[in-house]
């Protein structure tokens, strides 16, 4: 089971985080913290595990963003850097060659996508098509949404006139 | 915009806060966001709650507080629309856990939720319940959940086995409901509803030994068949990774095969087959390969598989340690530490190439070969294993010397052939690494040179040589200094050379030089540089043509800062001034140290419960340690008491003393006697100094008088044991409490006030009661200046198999006496010695010297919920209480 997923830049800011295990407020800053610190200070060729508080960090690189999953220690680590993969993959094709900005200014669709992707702390959906449908789907539910109330408004704006 | 909604969209909050500078100016634009939002909420703004939810969230990110926000997201959830319901679900899982209260409200709105006709909008709740859901939103939602498990849609079926998993995990007794629906998913054709469906499976396998033993009966063929028909599929480029369709599925497949197939035969027939062509069909070149040959190996151990498929396994994890990448070799060292249990000799076959992973460059991968190497050694290869290992704690580096020196001497230990082998072997890691050496280590080595009396010579000629060439490795000196005072002269007289050995010369001055050598040494700490003064000292006996030079030596010392060694100083300089005499006798050989007692004690020390009698000698940790040292020797003297730093009186109580002391301070001996012992022991050297003494306080110490009987009495602990530690430099001798080692040292000085001694006498432990089923010890401690209290600290030992619970002791005394009971440290008493309960007393004896102390007590206790009730007198207090 994966416990967290965390994101963060070389600087150490938190891009994005998902707790699968109960942590308290407290608990969260100091795992941030402490884990961030581990990983920014190891060298790109060592291996991408770090062996933490008796789970196992799972770790990997795009460009300034680190993409890291704590799993139970009996879980399979290279799976689990396929899975960050296809969560990149995934990201990359939903905002069209993803960077750090886009995580920042639609974090909320960057947490919508990891929904469709894992529940519980684990694997829900193994094809990128079949997630991309679902969240395209889910937007256009929202875009037409978004389009009836300003049609609304403008009737109301109109009648008010 | 709306002339109501005040504040920014989003994407200009972020971008304000993207451009502070410092924390502070951050720290501003997030407070006034909050207070609009804060502002908005008390209005019950709608049109705007959805984004400053989304505003809440990336605060929440940046690590402020948001709790004011979360009853926000319980709003937008109970609106109708989906963008309010997404944004809301999606709050309520950042901004809330499990354990917060609030969400206990949300939980009817997820009911509703779960009933949507739109298929989305269950997803959401779905999503939410699968991540948040706490014991009883899972009770409570339950049926929903598993009704939508036979729902049509795909993506609701794959959520909502998703979300069995988290029901299941917190409520493991709803497992039984879900066995029948999880193994009908795995009849699907669609991959994420597999996926989930295995999962679930494995997770069921997991929570109930029912579902497991139903699984087993229903599943086996179903996921051998999903296992098949994904490792045979054709090119699928929706599930494609890296020429792999759907590694996933293949992963989680086999993953809940292991469950099916462990510990039984016959599932584990079944899946030989399909394991063994996943093991030799599946493509190595990529990591997608890998993980799913790493997930075969696992299953292939953890099942009942055939010794070939076995083999077959092994095989893949020493490719996988050959591979480049460093995350392949890591995953197989973890592998193999597992294997290892399995299937040791298959894995020692890679031996030569975990070695290698020993010395990675990465810190990760080191640590899992070390810890795997250490599973590895045994008698036959230690020598050459070990001889690896020694030649890279030269080159290793300086954070992972630590852990390779303490898993090299644990395996030398552990697996030595020969007493020469070991000592060649620690005398090598010890000048690699002395710096890293624990104490116990080092202190073993010097109880098996001890021991061996055909080695001594070699040994300590070697450790003359190791040390000219890494005089900073502490441990080392210490050893050396150790040996060099012990056998100085087989150093320099080259006694018992061995075949092999290069020829040495060594003077008599070389040998002292080393030893002020390590004195001197800015390195050296306080006990090297003790132990440094005792091997002079005893240098100073062994070639008396240095006695000269040895007393300048420690006369410069003696003006020392550290009061350990002053006081040590002092008392050598008095040794070679003024005791000629006695010099030799005083300063011999130590006996050979027991190295089954050290043993003993070493396991001991970490093991916190004593058996029953041994509680009753030994005086409890609470007693100011006012036990004198020649006495603690007498336990066979393990090597921690011999050098202790405490014990300035060590060349006295490792000679011959041991004995008279005994008979000195033995209790029922009067002074007379032991007068009488001077005049007939002419070996024993505590007698000795008695005899040499001029001074009134050792006429004191010799006549039948008060202080006398004072030594005498605490003298009566034959039997005690509790050295002080090691690195305790406590400086006892100085101390009002310190009733033993003073004498001595007076003896030697020629001064005395032997007063204090008398002032906090020590009593030995009693056994007050004894039955078949119940021990009670009683130890006894004084606090200066109140004669008539004393604290009785009496601890009570089950000698029966069966707990006692209830346990309660009750005590009278005498009407001259008055008693005060603590409470017990506990009601319940373990069976069979593991353990005891300590209660404390407190009595006064009003008519102290009078009359003795007296004790009626009674013990009421249940076994299997029996009472019992045992009584009993205690009329053996020691005198003077």
């Amino acid at each position: 089971m994966i416990n967290f997923v965390l994101l963060f830049s070389r600087q150490g800011k938190v891009r994005l985080t998902k707790w699968y295990s109960p942590y308290s407020q407290k608990e969260r800053s100091k795992v941030i913290r402490e884990l961030s610190g581990a990983i920014l200070s190891r060298g790109p060729k060592l291996c991408k595990f770090v062996e933490w508080r008796g789970c196992k960090v799972v770790y990997r690189r795009y460009a300034s963003l680190y993409f890291c999953m704590c799993i139970d220690s009996e879980d399979n680590e290279l799976e689990i850097l396929e899975i960050i993969h296809f969560f990149v993959e995934i990201l990359d094709r939903y905002f069209g060659s993803v960077c750090e900005l886009d995580l920042i200014f639609n974090f909320h669709k960057a947490y919508y996508i990891l929904d469709e992707i894992l529940i519980a702390g684990e694997l829900q959906e193994s094809s990128k098509k079949t997630i991309a449908r679902l969240i395209a789907a889910q937007d256009s539910l929202v875009e037409t949404a978004k389009e009836q109330a300003n049609s609304i408004s403008n009737v109301i704006a109109q009648a008010t006139k | 915009m709306n002339p109501f909604s005040s504040g920014t969209r989003l994407r200009d909050m972020i971008r304000a806060i993207r451009a502070c500078k410092t924390a502070a100016e951050e720290r501003a634009v997030v407070r006034k966001e909050c207070a609009a939002i804060r502002a908005a909420i008390s209005e019950n703004d709608q049109d705007y709650r959805h984004r400053n939810l989304a505003k809440l969230m990336f605060i929440h990110m940046l690590g402020y507080p948001t709790h004011f926000g979360q009853m926000e997201c319980l709003k937008l959830i109970a609106s109708a629309d989906f963008p309010e319901k997404r944004i809301g679900y999606l709050g309520l899982m950042l901004l809330l856990d499990e354990r917060q209260e609030v969400l206990m409200l949300v939980t009817n709105s997820l009911k509703q939720d779960l009933n949507h006709s739109n298929q989305f909008i269950v997803g959401l709740a779905l999503c939410a319940l699968g991540n948040i859901c706490s014991a009883e939103m899972a009770r409570d939602l339950a049926p929903e959940v598993e009704r939508l498990l036979q729902s049509r849609d795909p993506n609701i079926k794959k959520k909502a086995a998703l979300c069995s998993i988290r029901i299941i995990r917190k409520v493991p007794d709803l497992a039984e409901n879900f066995m029948g629906p999880a193994a009908g998913l795995l009849k699907e054709k669609h991959h994420g509803v597999l996926i989930a469906g295995v999962q679930l499976c494995t997770d069921l396998c997991k929570a109930s030994t029912e579902a497991l033993q139903y699984l087993r009966k229903n599943c086996t063929d179903g996921s051998i068949r999903i296992l098949r028909d994904v490792s045979n599929s054709p090119y699928a480029p929706e599930y494609d990774i890296s020429g792999i369709t759907d590694p996933f599925l293949h992963i989680r497949v086999l993953k809940l095969m292991r469950m099916l197939g462990q510990g039984d035969a016959d599932a584990s027939e079944y899946m030989n087959d399909i394991l063994a062509q996943v093991a030799t069909k599946t493509e190595s070149n990529k990591n997608a390969g890998n993980a799913i040959l790493y997930e075969c190996v696992e299953t292939i151990m953890g099942i009942e598989a055939t010794s070939g498929l076995r083999v077959l396994a092994i095989n893949i994890l020493g490719r996988f340690l050959s591979n480049r990448d460093n995350n392949i070799r890591y995953v197989a060292l973890n592998m193999l530490m597992k294997a290892f249990t399995v299937d040791p000799q298959a894995v020692q076959r890679h031996r030569s190439t975990i070695l290698e992973c020993v010395k990675d460059s990465d810190a990760s991968i080191r640590k899992r070969a070390l810890e795997l190497v250490y599973l590895l050694v045994n008698e036959t290869n230690v020598q050459p294993l070990t001889k690896e290992l020694i030649d890279y704690l030269e080159v290793s580096e300086q954070e992972f010397k630590e852990d390779l020196t303490a898993k090299i001497c644990s395996i030398i230990e552990k697996y030595s052939p020969d007493k020469l082998w070991y000592i060649d072997q620690m005398l090598k890691v010890l000048s690699e690494a002395g710096n890293y050496v624990k104490d116990d280590v080092w202190h073993a080595l010097i109880v098996v040179v001890s021991n061996a009396s055909d080695l001594q010579g070699y040994t300590v000629r070697s450790l003359y040589r190791a040390l000219q060439s890494s005089p900073e490795q502490e441990s080392l000196v210490r050893v050396a200094v150790w040996c060099i005072g012990e056998y100085g002269e087989m150093l320099v007289n080259n006694v018992g050379v061995l075949d092999g050995e290069g020829p040495i010369t060594v003077t008599e001055s070389d040998a002292v030089d080393v030893v002020e050598a390590a004195l001197r040494h800015h390195s050296s700490d306080i006990t090297t540089r003790a132990m440094s003064l005792i091997s002079l000292l005893k240098l100073s006996s062994r070639f008396p043509p240095t006695t000269e030079r040895i007393r300048e030596i420690i006369t410069h010392e003696k003006s020392s800062l550290l009061l350990e060694l002053q006081q040590r100083s002092i008392e050598f300089h008095a040794i070679i001034q003024k005791h000629q005499n006695i010099k030799s006798s005083l300063l011999e050989r130590m006996p050979v140290l027991d190295e089954s007692t050290y043993v003993r004690k070493k396991v001991g020390s970490s093991d916190a419960a004593f058996s029953a009698d041994k509680t009753g000698q030994r005086v409890s940790s609470g007693t100011p340690v006012s036990i004198p040292n020649g006495v603690a020797k007498q336990q066979a003297a393990p090597l921690v008491d011999l050098l202790d730093l405490s014990s300035d009186d060590v060349p006295v109580a490792s000679s011959s003393a041991t004995d008279f002391l005994n008979d000195l301070l033995g209790v029922d001996l009067p002074s007379q006697s032991s007068s009488g012992v001077v005049s007939t022991g002419t070996t024993d050297l505590l007698m000795d100094l008695l005899s040499i003494g001029t001074s009134p306080a050792q006429n004191d110490l010799l006549s039948p008088d008060n202080h006398t009987s004072s030594v005498a009495t605490s003298g009566k602990i034959p039997s005690v044991s509790s050295p002080p530690s090691v690195k305790g430099v406590a400086l006892e001798t100085k101390s009002p409490h310190a009733s033993g080692p003073s004498p001595v040292l007076d003896l030697l000085d020629g001064l005395s006030d032997m007063s204090f001694s008398a002032e906090n006498p020590t009593f030995p432990s009693i056994t007050a009661f004894q039955s078949n089923s119940l021990k009670i010890t009683f130890t006894f401690t004084k606090q200066p200046g109140k004669p008539q209290v004393t604290q009785i600290k009496a601890s009570f030992t089950n000698m029966s198999s069966n707990t006692y619970t209830d346990f309660l002791f009750q005590a009278a005394v005498p009407k001259f006496v008055q008693l005060h009971l603590d409470p017990a440290s506990s009601n319940i008493l373990p069976a069979s010695g593991n353990g005891s309960i300590t209660q404390t007393l407190s009595v006064t004896n009003t008519q102290l010297g009078q009359k003795a102390l007296a004790m009626r007590i009674r013990i009421a206790y249940k076994v299997n919920n029996q009472d019992m009730l045992e009584q009993g007198q205690v009329n053996n207090f020691p005198q003077g209480l």
